[in-house]
């Protein structure tokens, strides 16, 4: 087989947020670094985070510090998260925070110049660093704008299909880059898979079609574990009508700015169910929370900002009981704070501009004088791959991820603006360990027979011309099984459905074929990308179904509430000696004396 | 449900030509919507750009109907759909495949440009204060999606292909927002004037019109940056202590 071969000492799959800041970071330690993209430079999924980056920076309340960071956390992820990366995550983000404003970042300012703060959702305090609502693109553009002066060789439209290995050690990368079609061998001393989420396994998503598990997939396939997979953030807030912009993310600064969540009869519904756990520090009148969310700390945070997981079944269960809106979601205001501020229009449209145009343009309408219509979009996976805690390697050698396709740090549900700053923390942490990683390994085997399996599997669609079924169908089936059989609300029944679906789609993947040639073919593109999205769908629903209570992003209707046995393991993935998927529990290790007292402090 | 008529460019490098593609549409879609309706059904292979579909990220820039736009911020109903709608790829740059054009010039162009310096941080812990009157002009400037159909539009690069003697609106944004970023030391005032050709601009506003984003490119950014270019290097004061101090 022909193709190119490239070397690096460490090699970054996925080039948003977490694998620009592996990349900078590596490369700062001196090794040698390749950054491949999927897509351009730039363009990643991080542009679409709106609402900012946690950190307890406390310039806004300086009540903030990291051991509140820390429990909100913890609670957000009803305590089965990785105690020890939500630890070093909430110790590091503000560093983080700073470091992106020495490098160009310009976030808005507080009274005294100093990084603005606002309120989220499962935040205690106002702590999201933000540029209006467009703060992943600040984030993405400032990690873009100083990694290119670092040395770093990027490979831009290039998807990896393949980890190659020497013995048990990750040795490379296998691809194709999309121009051409060609194929590239990357060799590396250690890999950084970035690739973020899944979100394409889905019909409703926020997600691109870049985000089909590359990351999670290349590690199950190269032997590494994935744990957490059942847990699927649904966001509560995707657009729902036209039909063509369905699930495009509604920024939860939305209500962090005072907007309310309304059914059909006009009635708060977010005050109808309050979680135990989060009674009291949330508001139990309209006016307390309208006063929390314009900065008065004497008062509680309003429902509408309680956790997404929680925030999206209620909006269902409104849904199902008929009380929604017309397009099947329900109403979502903020038009209504124009009685409260003055200027309330232009105000809106300050905080949120980004969400004014893109209702205005898609959607034709004035979200400041009219309520928008939103319902739950599948936005993003806590599970992924398995990682030590200091130093995000998988327990693959020479494997390492962070961000999104990383496990570990959300547990059962991540907070908003928890995102950002985890891929800035542990991109950050990934690039430093996989380049002192690198820099003790000699050079590898690269076995090619490896990349010439790779390169004939990838090829096969073409052999089959316009005989076999086009990839679209097969993708389209896959995302509405699992839309409705593994979505927010579960069951057994549904999930062995969902299970022995699966085995048909694979046949059928594998029979797909694609006309044209190899040259920017998205055809071809979206064949490869089956085998990631049924393995991700399979992951998903093997660990679904082994978690037999409710808990965060996963909710069961024949186990609807949270059962303490579940509360201390987490399910893990790996592809066994058959290769066929086992799923298997493995006990949270016990929390330390001072963060356990952490935890009881802030209660 | 209606049928209207995409003619769309398929080719390469090579060359290529326009072919209709017939497909249904339903309320709201977006122009994107149509183009992968069609790749999906008829035309698996035809190449298109695209991520978020929501207007933030800048990949599937082309020319609709002759002008340059977001595909997927373009509605069908602001089109005439009893005509074919024609789609394009971006003019300015070598096409790649049908819709996907070769972009990578702006890449390199970028890089040419000197990085963000700030000053010592303001307080002890690392930090700087500034005011938001302060940040707001370079926000305008940071908003940018990096979707190049400023480039594409502006007849320097367009008509003239000057790739070589001007980086075009997107850079001289880029330049602008660090230009004017409150903590910025840098200068670029020559580099603006010679390697960036800030002065080929002759201010026809194409760009700021394409704006997907309505950033004021030419009044906010780039006359600005002429006027910076003609303070630091034409004032005859500063010009005869430069001489001196040389």
């Amino acid at each position: 087989m022909d193709y190119q071969t490239h070397e690096h000492d460490v090699l970054v799959i996925g080039a948003g947020g977490a694998g620009l800041r592996a990349a900078i970071e590596a490369s700062a330690a001196g090794v040698s670094v390749g950054l491949v993209c999927k897509s351009l430079l730039g363009k990643a999924h991080t542009v679409m985070a709106e609402g900012g980056i946690a950190a307890a920076l406390a310039n806004v309340d300086d009540r903030d510090n990291w051991k509140v960071h820390f429990a909100d956390t913890m609670r957000g992820g009803q305590y089965v998260n990785n105690w020890r990366m939500a630890e070093l995550h909430a110790k590091e983000a503000p560093d983080r925070v700073r470091e992106l404003e020495a490098w160009g970042a310009v976030f808005d300012r507080t009274k005294d110049g100093r990084i603005l703060q606002r309120n989220f959702g499962g935040h205690r305090y106002p702590r999201l660093a933000h540029v209006g609502d467009r703060t992943g693109l600040e984030l993405i553009r400032t990690l873009q704008d100083h990694g290119i002066h670092q040395g770093i060789d990027v490979h831009m439209e290039c998807t990896i299909i393949q980890l190659l290995k020497d013995g048990d050690r990750v040795v490379g990368a296998f691809g194709y880059e999309r121009e051409r079609g060609r194929f590239k061998l990357f060799k590396a001393k250690a890999v950084v898979l970035a690739t973020g989420g899944i979100g394409r396994a889905y019909k409703i998503t926020s997600n691109s079609w870049e985000y089909t598990g590359d990351g999670h997939t290349l590690a199950y396939d190269a032997g590494a574990e994935l744990v957490d997979m059942e847990f699927v953030q649904f966001h509560p807030t995707g657009m729902i009508w036209p039909p063509s912009v369905q699930g495009i993310l509604v920024t939860e600064a939305v209500r962090g700015e005072g907007g309310v969540l309304k059914n059909k009869e006009g009635r708060r519904f977010m005050f109808d169910e309050i979680p135990d756990n989060y009674r009291a520090q949330t508001a139990d009148n309209e006016e307390e929370g309208w006063r929390y969310t314009q900065g008065d700390k004497a008062a509680r945070r309003p429902p509408e900002l309680l956790t997404r997981d929680h925030v999206s079944r209620c909006i269902v269960r409104e849904i199902k009981a008929g009380r929604g809106s017309p397009h099947g979601g329900v109403f979502l205001d903020i038009s209504w704070i124009k009685a409260r501020v003055p200027n309330g229009a232009d105000h809106i449209k300050k905080k949120l501009p980004s969400m004014y145009h893109q209702f205005k343009q898609l959607a034709d309408i004035d979200i400041t004088q009219e309520p928008m219509e939103v319902g739950p979009t599948t936005h993003y996976i806590m599970g992924g791959v398995r990682v030590d805690a200091d130093t995000q390697m998988s327990t693959v050698p020479g494997l390492f991820a962070a961000g999104e396709c990383a496990a570990g740090i959300n547990g059962a549900n991540r907070l908003g603006g928890n995102s950002l700053s985890d891929i800035i923390v542990f991109g950050k942490r990934a690039g430093e360990y996989a380049a002192q990683y690198a820099k003790t390994q000699a050079g590898a085997n690269i076995d090619t027979r490896q990349a010439d399996q790779a390169a004939r599997r990838a090829l096969e669609p073409f052999e089959r011309s316009t005989s076999g079924e086009g990839p679209y169908q097969v993708q389209y089936a896959l995302q509405d099984m699992m839309q409705d059989l593994v979505g927010i609300v579960r069951n057994e029944n549904e999930m062995q459905r969902a299970l022995v679906g699966l085995a048909p789609l694979r046949e059928r993947a594998n029979r797909v074929g694609v006309g044209g040639h190899r040259e920017y073919n998205p055809g071809w593109h979206a064949a490869l990308d089956l085998h990631n999205l049924l393995t991700v769908s399979e992951a998903i629903t093997r660990s679904a179904l082994e978690r037999r209570e409710s808990r965060g992003g996963h909710f069961r209707d024949d186990y609807p509430t949270k059962d303490a046995r579940f509360g201390t393991i987490n399910f893990v993935v790996r592809k066994g000696r058959d290769g066929q998927m086992e799923v298997f529990s493995v006990a949270i290790p016990e929390m330390p004396a001072e963060l356990k007292q952490v935890i009881d402090e802030m209660q | 449900m209606a049928t209207a008529t995409f003619r769309i460019w398929r080719g390469d490098a090579q060359g290529g030509r326009l072919q209709d593609y017939a497909t249904e549409v339903s309320e709201g879609m977006v122009v994107l919507d149509a183009v992968h309706q069609i790749q999906a059904t008829s035309a698996n292979d035809l190449a298109v750009r695209w991520n978020c579909k929501a207007g933030k990220c800048g990949s599937c820039s082309a020319e609709v109907n002759g002008s340059p736009r977001l595909m997927c911020m373009t509605r069908l109903n602001q089109l005439d759909l009893s005509q074919p709608v024609t789609i394009e790829p971006m003019r300015a740059f070598p096409p790649i495949r049908d819709l996907v054009t070769d972009v990578s010039w702006n890449f390199k162009a970028k890089k040419s440009i000197k990085r963000f310096k700030p000053r010592p941080p303001d307080a002890a812990d690392g930090t700087w204060r500034v005011a938001q009157v302060d940040v707001e002009r370079v926000q305008e400037f940071r908003k940018c999606i990096e979707c190049f159909l400023c480039q594409d539009v502006c007849h320097v690069l367009r008509d003239h292909q000057m790739f070589d003697d001007f980086i075009g609106p997107r850079h001289l944004v880029y330049a602008a927002a660090l230009e004017m970023h409150p903590l910025d030391t840098e200068q670029r005032a020559r580099d603006l004037k010679r390697a960036h050709g800030v002065g080929f601009c002759n201010i026809t506003k194409c760009c700021t019109k394409v704006c997907p984003e309505s950033i004021t490119i030419t009044d906010n950014a780039i006359i600005p940056l002429k006027e910076r270019v003609i303070d630091q290097l034409y004032d005859p004061v500063a010009k005869l202590f430069r001489m001196f101090r040389s």
